[in-house]
């Protein structure tokens, strides 16, 4: 039995490898095996790649019923072996579906589950401790999780990528797992953009100020020239489409050197995205929309005349330079 | 169709405010309200009743002032509502609050469908959903934006996920998690507010719904938060406002290069 085992486990392959880097923490730190769980069918290889990424072992189930992910049969999966081996911690990739795998999942083990996570350790009683935001990212919560196993799910982008090393061993299990519970009737995939905002270095961000689709190419003009990339509001992506992924608390955390907010109220579910950039400038027509408490810098002034005008002041200042 | 909405009657995060010296939340006597997509929640199960036929009822673990939610519920539409209110309820973590709500649901006529929110604006965990329809063994669905068609014995909805969106069929009994972007829940009339004084609200406690006491509370929940404090952020504020915009886009652009933050 593998009791007191470390198991990280995501449906995305570069998340389960962040989640092998604070995985492997966990395990030295508490001198046991660390081992990832890889679910799907024909996903040797996937097991193969991850296990000369640091783990001890994985445990590859190889099954028809989890072809596509469906939350209902790879929790069934995961909740047998969980009661099999008895895992001390369990990792899982907190995207939108390794949290519902996770609520499911802590709930047929009747085990505790902290979601959102940016860090875990191990505190001084041997408990699983975590850090996530709180109060819409107002604030800070360490939580402590103190039932076996402990149920972790780790935000995305907190941990460096597992580097290569090692060779872990693939431990294949056959489980009766039920049919997926849900028909696929159709996917319709979202365009991934090339230059991911979480990564730029300058982000000019839009909101609902900005009417027109067309109107956000002045955004993106903006943002070529200060050498970053444009991202948006969560309206303009769920709700008009414009974009496919959003900034704050229910989408992406950025960190850039520069934010620049045009039309932005300033939501505190928006600001729990951005608070960790280093200049926050917003560009907003009502001196009294929240992001102005948020920012160093701020323009109050209706972004139809702000925007063309830092365009220009910026091409001067670069024609002086030359 | 018989429709049960779960829903928090939660802080109002936008109004909140943290002692400057301790950096904790001010919780007594901040402003609460029903948490903004849990109502969608509410807003959905009532269209479906409004289009299918059938009964809503509202659920939601919490204080007594969470009557103030329910209130604004039944003024919506729904037919009746439970506050699931005890001590043992209070400062839990979702192990606790899905097990209350199964409980109750137990205790109800049946359902077809189950509607919870997401996450709530205060916890954002996105758990108790998954946890509910873990615990009654029913299948769930989470992130949706829309329901596309109620069949018979069936209902197919779309989520959004990361990398699209989602169109699946799924059986009834079922639970949904939905999406800010479902619906604009409506604001109700005020004889609509009038009628919803006359319509059932019941309350239940611990001891009605039959838990254990070691079951809740701090013992029950296998999640304790250890502290919770807003980090201290500084921020210039340096507004440049009544000029001309060429002139504050010139200033802020000084600004920007003083802080070395222009060009690579
Ligand atoms: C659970 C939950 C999670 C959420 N997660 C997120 C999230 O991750 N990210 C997110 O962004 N939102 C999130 N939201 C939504 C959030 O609460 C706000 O609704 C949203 O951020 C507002 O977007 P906005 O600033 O684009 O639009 P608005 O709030 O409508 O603001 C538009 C702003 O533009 C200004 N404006 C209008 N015209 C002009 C003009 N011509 N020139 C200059 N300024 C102008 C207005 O003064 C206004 O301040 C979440 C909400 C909930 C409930």
């Amino acid at each position: 039995m593998a009791e007191n085992e470390v198991w990280v486990y995501s449906e995305n392959k570069n998340v389960c490898l962040e989640l092998l880097t604070a995985g492997k923490e966990l395990s030295e730190k508490l001198n046991v095996p660390l081992a990832s769980l890889v679910l799907g069918h024909g996903v040797k290889d996937v097991a193969e790649e991850l296990s000369e990424h640091g783990p001890n072992k994985i445990y590859l189930i190889d099954h028809a019923s989890l072809e596509r992910f469906d939350s209902m049969s790879y929790a069934a999966a995961i909740e047998t072996i969980v009661k099999q081996e008895k895992p001390k911690i369990l990792l899982i990739g907190a995207t939108k579906r390794g949290k519902e795998l996770a609520g499911r999942l802590a709930a047929r083990l009747n085990a505790g589950c902290m979601s959102e996570c940016t860090e875990v350790d191990i505190g001084d009683d041997g408990s699983v401790i975590a850090k996530r935001a709180a109060y819409a990212g107002m604030a800070v919560a360490t939580e402590k999780c103190k039932s076996t196993p402990a149920i972790v799910l780790l935000k995305p982008g907190r941990y460096e990528k597992a580097p290569s090393g090692g060779k872990g061993e693939i431990v294949e299990l056959s489980l009766e797992i039920p049919e997926p519970s849900l028909k696929l009737i159709e996917f319709k995939p979202k365009e991934i953009k090339a230059v991911r905002v979480e990564e730029a270095e300058v982000v000019v961000l839009g909101g609902r100020g900005i009417k027109k689709r067309e109107d956000f190419q002045m955004l993106e003009q903006l943002a070529e020239m200060l050498g970053g990339c444009v991202g948006c509001t969560r309206p303009i992506a769920a709700d008009l489409g414009w974009y496919t992924e959003w900034v704050g608390l229910s989408g992406v955390a950025i960190k850039p050197k520069l934010y620049i907010g045009v039309g932005v109220s300033g939501a505190i579910q928006h600001v729990a995205g951005i608070k960790d950039s280093k200049v926050i400038v917003a560009i907003n027509k009502d001196p009294e929309a929240p992001i102005f408490k948020s920012a160093d810098y701020g323009i109050v002034g209706d972004l139809y005349e702000v925007i063309p005008e830092l365009i220009k002041a910026l091409k001067e200042v670069s024609k002086k330079e030359g | 169709m018989r429709v049960i909405a779960c829903a928090k009657y939660a802080v109002d995060v936008s109004e909140l405010r943290f002692d400057p010296s301790t950096g904790e939340p001010i919780l007594a006597g901040a402003k609460m309200k029903l948490s903004d997509v849990d109502k969608r929640a509410i807003e959905e199960a009532i269209r479906l009743k409004e289009k299918h036929g059938g009964h809503v009822t509202v659920l939601t673990v919490g204080p007594e002032s969470a009557k103030m939610g329910l209130r604004e519920a039944l003024a919506m539409g729904a037919d009746e509502a439970y506050l699931l209110v005890d001590p043992l309820f209070e400062g839990v973590d979702t192990l606790v609050t899905s097990l209350v709500l199964k409980k109750a649901i137990e205790k109800l006529e049946g359902f077809d469908l189950i509607i919870c929110g997401e996450a709530t604006s205060d916890g954002y965990s996105s758990l108790v959903g998954p946890r509910l329809a873990g615990l009654l063994g029913i299948p769930q669905v989470a992130y949706v934006k829309r329901i596309v068609e109620v069949k018979d014995g069936s209902i197919v909805v779309e989520r959004d996920l990361e990398d699209g969106y989602e169109v699946v069929e799924v059986k009834l009994p079922a639970l949904l998690t939905v999406t800010r972007e479902i619906n604009e829940p409506r604001i109700p009339p005020l004889p609509a507010i009038m009628r919803a004084s006359k319509k059932p609200m019941k309350m239940l406690s611990a001891s009605e719904l039959g838990i254990p006491s070691e079951l809740l509370g701090q013992d029950g929940s296998a999640v304790q938060i250890l502290e919770a404090k807003a980090p201290e952020i500084k921020r210039k504020g340096v507004i440049f406002e009544e000029m001309p915009a060429d002139e504050a886009a010139r200033k802020l652009v000084e600004a920007l290069i003083r802080e070395g933050v222009l060009g690579g």
